[in-house]
């Protein structure tokens, strides 16, 4: 058996050290990626559930996200999670420390951290996160949560690879939160205020649920403690509910759709990418004449 | 205006002082005759002056808590020592008391510092490595062994479980036929610092503040003169932190547990005379004297404006410092004996109440006897033949100095208005706002050191080709099985029931909201060891998670 | 290979010392200078690094302790590696480890020291280095 046969293998055997490997090589652009994403199982992709959570630095996301791991556990639920934080611009590099408040699950063979960075890619989320999605689905994985900083673009990105996303606010986090998040409002499909013992929670509540309305929607705002672990189950079960009525109305399978097409453009435009380059390279553009009109020769050419 | 005020001074607050104490010469003088005044103040004192200076044990104390400062009393010359095992560090002390400490100062090793027994699978590999380890009454007992607790004042850094450590002093002095009202020395006991620079929490801090009152309410009853916290900027600074932030940060740390006890329902002055600080003392001499007065002076303004305290003792800052450990280097370690002189002098030119010196060899290890002696010697010296210690405040006046205490004093304030506005000091530390702060400035020094624009003698300038490795001080890896061993020999001997019973009012009473120590002082007698009753703590106020 | 791929490496503190100053130091360091560091906090197990250095599939992980429990932690985790089946992931140490335990360390698979006082660039050249080697000898070149 080839290294990449025996590795697909492993995958489908559930080991982390495969789950782990094929996401690197995916991530990397390794020859190989391609043949282990044909290779990944169907039918476990279709079946999972993802969750997006999102949300300002501060909401208490990962503190979240572990609560809600630990809930998922108690009903014996594989999870994947996918850590998301933003690489620097200037150097490339990025400091990945979301899985500091995920340590506890560390020793549980049953969940799976994987911390990614932006890598800088166009659209600001990596779309190797779409693929390390459908590989720790297709290695078991039920349920799987990605979380994000959101701040910029990368949390419209999010909204497209998750079935579910969930924004996650708190009291406190200053007054231009709400025009800042005027999109994704409309967008996440649940809202949560956490830090709800903290006083200004019930006065969030309130607004975010008034600008709901004025959205058309009627659902209520989640509150939870995830400190304490108050509210999470109750929002586990909101998830739950949203899932179900996604996947009966088709709306799951049309997110799905959308999302894989859009994932085809962004593995395209990354392959495209360094040979455009090479190209702009190749021609030695004096800084003179339309950038638009020489662009369009280029792709013509192509 | 001037002559009244310094008369006003000289017979209240000057006289009563003189009155409990002579100061310790009946002169002081220069070689060649002439004497060396108590205070120099301007040829002309006004309003300005008593305002911001004001005199030696006066409100607002910047130039020192008490009047005659060190011509009444030198400070406190208490070193920092505890390793391996209880019989171990008692001789270190039993050494120590005799060389001329005045006061014992215990280092617990981590697993006791985080409430763990020696014989816990997290204990393993770190028992007695960086201090003694408690597990159980009876290592107290072989640590305090022939030292008697009426005689010596004994500082002990420990805080998540210093109320159970506490306890086991008090067991030991009574055991002794010392009462509690008699002993005298500190509990660190300061577990806002430990979220953000220290690392060695147990219960989140909620809990945590409700432990602290309890030892508050519980000492200010029995146990008088004992020092319930020691609110500390030493680790921040060590962390990271700028001077500036230093102080802003303890200050804050100290009126979020004023603030704690006040909720509780303690009375102000009844527990404020008791709040000790610990600050740090870097090489950056000049600047660290500006500190030292700026923190004295927004101490007793916060105490009088913000609390309200109405007793004098609430409102002085009396502090221990030492000297960094982060200035230390590995390299050429003799230079590291010049570099704790010039920190000394500084914390004593900053009107410090006591003093630990660090050893040449600590960036290597823990220090051995000889290190430590001279590490002792560099106080005795500045003390003795420096005459620093001869009038008080000295500094005060220099432009320079001047200027920076204000400078200090003002960008700390701006620093802890901005903590009230986000909420308070605990909400700053679920946020990461603090550990962020610290985290950008020692980040910021750190580049400097690589970049060079900041010199470090002996590492990225004057560097040496060092063959000669100095004898360090090994920590016998024997220690640990000897004190499992010793663990399981009090488990054996001790009466179970007894330790379950007990236990079992610990949880009574931290659930319920009854004072802690009695419950902890009943356990403790019984044997029952460090890490069950944290257990038991454990289960009922959770775990902090950083 | 695509001008994305990175560098990945793991920097943890194994047992109770919480001075994470240092640590948190060269994490920021290495993000500098291009690496994608994975930092895991402090109190952890050796079995937790190992478990999430496996995870994350890093190239290298980085130790550091203050305490002195480097003797026991540090060669700890290396056999911790080796039970998840990561004996490939080289380890490096640092912090307040005396140079008479270099050797013993060295013996139980520690593949650097650093003490304090060493310059970043060459803590830094040294990731690097195990970096590389651990990719090539994945045949990732």
């Amino acid at each position: 058996m080839s290294e990449t046969a025996l590795l697909i293998q492993a995958l489908a055997d559930r080991k982390p050290r495969a789950i782990a490997r094929a996401i690197t090589l995916v991530e990397d652009g390794a020859d190989c990626a391609d043949e282990i994403l044909s290779a990944l199982d169907p039918e476990r992709i279709a079946n999972a559930t993802v969750v997006g959570v999102t949300g300002p630095p501060g909401a208490g996301k990962s503190t979240l996200t572990s609560t809600l791991i630990a809930e998922y556990r108690k009903q014996g639920i594989r999870l994947g999670i996918i850590a998301i934080d933003p690489s620097s611009p200037i150097t490339g590099g990025a400091l990945l420390g979301d899985r500091i408040r995920m340590m506890d699950h560390a020793l549980d063979p049953d969940v799976i951290v994987r911390s990614m960075a932006t890598r800088g890619r166009l659209g600001g989320l990596c779309a190797a996160a779409g693929a390390a999605v459908r590989i720790m689905a297709a290695a078991g994985c039920s349920h799987i949560i990605i979380e994000t900083v959101g701040v910029g673009q990368s949390e419209m990105d999010i909204i497209r690879l998750a079935d579910i996303t969930s924004l996650v606010l708190a009291p406190g986090l200053g007054d231009d939160i709400q025009a800042m998040k005027a999109g994704l409002l409309e967008v996440a499909d649940l809202l949560v205020v956490n830090k709800a013992d903290c006083s200004g929670a019930d006065t969030l509540v309130m607004d975010l649920e008034g600008m709901l309305r004025q959205g058309g929607r009627n659902d209520r705002v989640s509150t939870t403690v995830a400190t304490s672990g108050k509210g999470v189950a109750e929002l586990m079960s909101r998830i739950a509910e949203l899932n179900d009525i996604l996947r009966k109305s088709g709306e799951k399978t049309r997110r799905r759709q959308q999302a894989f097409e859009l994932e085809v453009l962004d593995w395209a435009q990354e392959l495209l990418r360094p040979r455009i380059l090479t190209k702009i390279g190749n021609r030695g553009y004096a800084a003179t004449g339309d950038p638009r009109r020489l662009a369009r020769e280029l792709v013509d050419a192509f | 205006m001037g002559n009244s005020k310094i008369k006003e001074w000289q017979e209240n607050e000057l006289a009563q002082s003189l009155a409990r104490f002579p100061e310790r010469k009946k002169k002081f003088v220069h070689h060649g005759g002439d004497e060396i005044p108590r205070l120099a103040v301007p040829a002309d004192i006004d309003g300005k002056y008593v305002k911001a200076l004001g005199f030696p044990g006066q409100y607002p104390y910047t130039r020192g808590v008490q009047p005659t400062m060190y011509r009444g009393r030198l400070w406190t010359m208490r070193q920092y020592a505890g390793f391996s095992s209880a019989a171990e560090s008692n001789h270190r002390y039993r050494y120590l008391l005799e060389k001329g400490t005045t006061g014992l100062s215990v280092a617990f090793d981590l697993p006791t510092q985080i409430g763990y027994d020696s014989d816990h699978a997290m204990s393993i590999g770190e028992v007695g490595k960086v201090g003694v380890a408690i597990d159980s009454l009876a290592d107290m007992e072989m640590l305090f062994d022939s030292i008697p607790l009426d005689q010596v004042s004994t500082s002990m850094t420990i805080n998540s479980p210093a109320a159970v450590l506490l306890a086991m002093y008090v067991a030991v002095a009574e055991k002794q036929g010392v009462s509690p009202g008699k002993i005298k020395g500190t509990i660190q006991n300061d577990v806002l610092k430990e979220y953000v620079a220290r690392g060695t929490y147990i219960f989140p801090p909620a809990p945590s503040l409700r432990i602290i009152t309890d030892i508050f309410q519980w000492c200010a009853r029995e146990a008088p003169s004992f020092n319930t916290i020691s609110i500390s900027g030493y680790h921040i600074r060590e962390a990271g932190s700028t001077a500036m932030q230093e102080v802003a940060f303890t200050l804050a740390n100290g009126i979020t547990y004023v603030q704690a006890a006040l909720d509780a329902g303690l009375e102000l002055d009844t527990f404020a005379g008791r709040l000790a600080f610990f600050f740090n003392a870097t090489s950056d001499l000049l600047e660290e004297v500006a500190k030292f007065r700026a923190a004295r002076r927004m101490w007793a303004k916060i105490m009088k404006e913000r609390f309200g305290a109405k007793n004098p003792a609430s409102m002085m800052l009396r502090f221990h410092t030492q000297t960094a450990g982060h200035t230390l280097t590995a390299q050429q370690i003799d230079n590291n004996i010049v570099r704790v002189a010039i920190q000394a002098l500084a914390a004593v030119l900053g009107g410090t109440q006591s003093l630990h010196t660090n050893s040449r060899d600590e960036a290597l290890s823990l220090p051995t006897e000889d290190s430590v002696r001279t590490a002792l010697r560099t106080q005795q010296i500045i003390a003795h033949e420096s005459g620093v210690a001869d009038t008080v405040d000295p500094l005060a006046g220099s432009y320079f100095v001047e200027e920076l205490t204000d400078q200090i004093e003002r960008q700390a304030f701006e620093l802890i208005e901005k903590i009230d506005g986000a909420g308070g000091v605990v909400r700053c530390i679920e946020n990461g706002f603090i550990q962020r702060q610290i985290e950008s400035s020692a980040y910021e020094y750190q580049r400097g050191i690589e970049s060079n624009e900041r010199i470090i003698v002996g590492v990225n300038r004057f560097e040496e080709n060092e063959k000669n490795r100095p004898p360090l001080l090994r920590v016998d890896l024997a220690v640990e099985a000897a004190q499992i061993g010793r663990l399981s020999q009090v488990k054996e001997k001790r009466d179970n029931e007894t330790v379950a019973a007990t236990l079992a009012r610990v949880e009574e009473a931290a659930r319920g909201s009854e004072n802690l120590m009695p419950v902890l002082l009943e356990a403790v007698k019984a044997y029952a060891t460090l890490g069950e009753i944290c257990n038991v703590l454990r289960r009922v106020f959770g775990e902090y998670r950083e | 290979m695509t001008d994305t791929r990175k560098k990945r490496i793991l920097i943890a503190k194994p047992g109770l010392d919480g001075h994470d100053r240092g640590a948190k130091f060269i994490a920021r360091a290495l993000r500098d200078a291009g690496f994608e560091v994975v930092y895991t906090g402090i109190r952890r197990t050796p079995e937790e690094i190992a478990a999430a250095a496996v995870q994350e599939d890093v190239a290298c992980v980085g130790l550091s302790s203050l305490s002195g429990a480097h003797l026991r932690l540090f060669p700890a985790v290396v056999e911790a590696l080796a039970a998840a089946g990561a004996e490939d992931i080289p380890v490096l140490g640092g912090g307040v480890i005396p140079e008479e335990d270099w050797e013993y360390l060295k013996s139980s698979g520690i593949r650097d020291i650093f003490t304090a006082g060493t310059a970043i660039g060459v803590i830094i050249s040294a990731f690097d280095s195990a970096c590389d080697d651990h990719y090539q000898r994945r045949g990732q070149g």
